[in-house]
């Protein structure tokens, strides 16, 4: 693109661009999708730690599968749910690389419940970004585990009843009460303050990584406009008002003890 | 004496109109342009540059990362 | 070690591993193949290699997927539920090209069944088993020292082909103990891997998917494979003859069963009958030419299985016509006896008797 990386004057001094370990290709994503900002700020920290050279990501199905576009690392699919199992195959390989896996609430919550519990509980050095968005993107907005309570989708169209559909689950919470994990926050894209935010918890999550902390997840609670049927303004208040209040933002475990 | 003036520099082609940096620019630097883009979306442009700060709130929060922010500085006599 | 030394077939495999130079295997306890996760559990370690107990065989199927990406050696094992769990992970391994080697210690079937050995997973192994239309290579073991041969060789394969393969045995090929002689050469040499993910270091970045959303792309990916299967069956048919140069009948049987089988073959010759054994060693490929090259020069073929005739069904394509096709197959753990066997090939060696079963 003509603009994007053109010099700087002298006198000039560069705010905010493109991270280089983001590739030059607008993405598939629909319009006020949080995907392309979270996809931003791994580019954003692999930049800053000097890591996407020997960084390894993995994607599952989902709407975060096609990560390969965008993020100018090595990338391996992976399996619905099984995300965490591949990111320990590679990790436990090449345990000097950088492994993380970036996965949806359908896939690291329903399907991977396992895996996801499995690899936090075995303190596995890798970092997890879930992306919750409290419904399934990628085949038509249905009921995630992380749907709210009275939320319509398209497998809940009377909204999420709680009596036959269970309750949101709440994944730092949940891996939190197990001993090993290192770091375990919940952030999200309601704002740039909050975006500030998830990058600051990503510099953390990956920083630790490379200093073999062990296991660390950032839940970023994002915005999917489309499948909360809502614009992207609006999608971005329901994440304020809807989805904060039934997923508390914070820092879960730090330096690997649970925050009370 | 030194001024700042900030330039914020728009991707057309990665802009899909979603609005949200129009939302969280405190000096309404930034609109929905009347154009289309190739892929079919609206894009956003700066329609007040001179009244942009320079918070970063627009870049920090476009999905598309279609945003671009500089400082100048600019000497005056 | 001595290189000669007493095993048990399960744990011939996981020293098989160790010296092809398996990185990383991950296992999951399900019975008749626990000897081998626990020799790996043990062994593994203290070669600086990665064992894991994973959560399910889904996982572990998966974590070796993880591993082969990297480009290093990896190993899962298993029985015949727990391989039923694999078949997605065993789908997208072959999909994405990827080396690696599953161990099927098969059970009585089908649902939780038996622990009882059985061959009943032929279908499952030789004929994809998962989604989409894909091939492992299938080999099969009939000793313990074929076992830990066996394990060496499906590395060199997996690598060669960059395709997954199986090691398709059974509990009393797992549990029983022989004497066998250990590998002691090098690990078989590793290719290039200039596909694997060890981080964009002075390259582009590569990919692994299997994912392709274009109808056209996903054809061709498809093509390519079977390109590649088609190269698999011309170059790596294996199998061993047992007295079939003057062979009026013919028995065939791969693992266990042909051990079965070759006592019977033997009786059979003590009393004067003709009779010979053909053993698949790679059940895909599958030998069928020279089975159909057999056919055509006996009174008879008796297809031996553990099972309720499963490769009969490839033993039927091979031959067509061309012979008379018996079938002795017990099922749910039993093991056909010996003088069934005999029997069978008896009958089969009656002048003018007219297709047993074809």
């Amino acid at each position: 693109m003509s603009t994007s990386r053109s010099r700087p004057k002298k006198t000039d001094r560069i705010i905010y661009r493109r991270p280089l370990s983001l590739v030059d290709r607008p993405t598939h994503f629909c319009p006020g999708c949080g995907h392309g900002t979270a996809h931003k700020l791994i580019a954003e920290v692999l930049d800053t730690l000097k890591i996407r050279e020997k960084t390894i990501g993995v994607a599952p199905v989902g709407c975060a599968v096609m990560a390969y576009y965008y993020l100018n690392c090595d990338i391996s699919e992976a399996a619905h749910g099984r995300t965490p199992a591949v990111a320990t195959g590679i990790k436990r390989c090449l345990p000097d690389r950088i492994v993380f896996s970036y996965q949806g609430d359908g896939d690291l919550a329903a399907i991977g419940m396992a895996e996801t519990i499995h690899a936090a509980n075995r303190g596995e050095n890798i970092t997890v970004v879930f992306v919750n968005n409290s419904v399934y993107g990628m085949t038509g907005g249905q009921m995630a585990p992380t749907t709210l309570n009275g939320q319509k989708t398209a497998t809940s169209p009377c909204g999420r009843d709680s009596r036959s559909m269970g309750t949101p689950i709440r994944i730092c919470e949940l891996l939190n009460t197990l001993d090993s994990p290192w770091h375990i926050e919940r952030v999200a894209l309601d704002g740039p303050a909050g975006i500030r935010k998830a990058r600051k918890a990503l510099l953390t999550a990956f920083k630790g990584q490379m200093e073999g902390k062990g296991y660390s997840l950032i839940e970023i609670l994002s915005p999917c406009p489309i499948h909360m049927r809502l614009t992207p303004r609006d999608a971005v208040r329901f994440i304020k008002e809807g989805m904060i209040p039934a997923f508390p933002l914070g820092v879960f475990r730090k330096e690997g003890k649970p925050v009370t | 004496m030194k001024a700042r003036t900030y330039t914020v520099r728009i991707d057309r082609n990665r802009c899909k109109g979603c609005e949200l940096c129009i939302s969280v620019c405190p000096r309404q630097v930034l609109e929905l342009s009347g154009e289309i883009n190739p892929r079919g979306y609206h894009f956003t442009r700066a329609a007040n540059p001179s009244s942009c700060i320079g918070c970063a709130n627009c870049s920090d929060m476009c999905p598309d990362t279609a945003i671009e922010l500089r400082e100048e500085m600019n000497r005056h006599a | 070690m001595h290189n000669r030394v007493l095993m048990n077939g399960n744990d011939a495999i996981g020293e098989g591993a160790i010296r092809a130079g398996c990185h990383a295997y991950f296992g999951y306890p399900i019975t008749p193949q626990n000897e081998l996760t626990s020799y790996m559990a043990k062994h593994m370690p203290e070669h600086g290699r990665v064992f894991i107990q994973a959560e399910s065989e889904v996982a572990a199927i998966n974590m070796v997927f993880g591993a082969v990406v990297t480009g290093k050696r990896a190993m899962t094992s298993s029985s015949s539920p727990g391989i039923s769990l694999k078949q997605e992970g065993l789908s997208y391994l072959a999909a994405a090209e990827l080396p690696a080697v599953v161990v099927n210690v098969q059970r009585g079937g089908p649902g939780l069944g038996n622990i009882a050995p059985s061959q009943a997973d032929y279908f499952q192994a030789t004929k994809g088993g998962g989604h989409g239309d894909y091939h492992l290579i299938v080999l099969a073991p009939n000793s313990v020292q074929e076992m830990h041969d066996f394990t060496i060789d499906a590395f060199a394969l997996a690598d060669r082909y960059r395709n997954p393969v199986m090691i398709l045995t059974d509990g009393r090929l797992g549990q029983m103990m022989e004497p066998l002689v250990l590998y002691k050469g090098a690990p078989p040499k590793s290719p290039p891997k200039p596909w694997s993910l060890t981080g964009a270091r002075n390259r582009k970045p590569n990919h692994i998917r299997s994912l392709l959303l274009e109808v056209d792309a996903l054809e061709e990916r498809n093509l390519i494979l079977q390109a590649k299967y088609k190269t698999i069956l011309a170059e790596l048919v294996g199998f061993d003859e047992y007295l079939t140069q003057d062979a009026q009948v013919l028995a065939i049987a791969y693992g266990s069963s042909a051990r079965i089988a070759k006592g019977a073959v033997d009786q059979a010759r003590a009393k004067g009958i003709k009779a010979g054994l053909l053993r698949p060693i790679t059940l895909w490929p599958f030998p069928r030419a020279r089975i159909r090259q057999l056919a055509a020069k006996v009174k008879g073929i008796l297809v031996v299985e553990m099972s309720a005739g499963q490769m009969l069904e490839d033993v039927q394509l091979a031959v067509g016509e061309r012979s008379p096709i018996a079938f002795e197959g017990r099922m749910g753990g039993a093991v056909p006896e010996e003088s069934d066997v005999l029997t069978a090939l008896q009958h089969l060696n009656k002048p003018t008797r007219k297709g047993a079963r074809s």
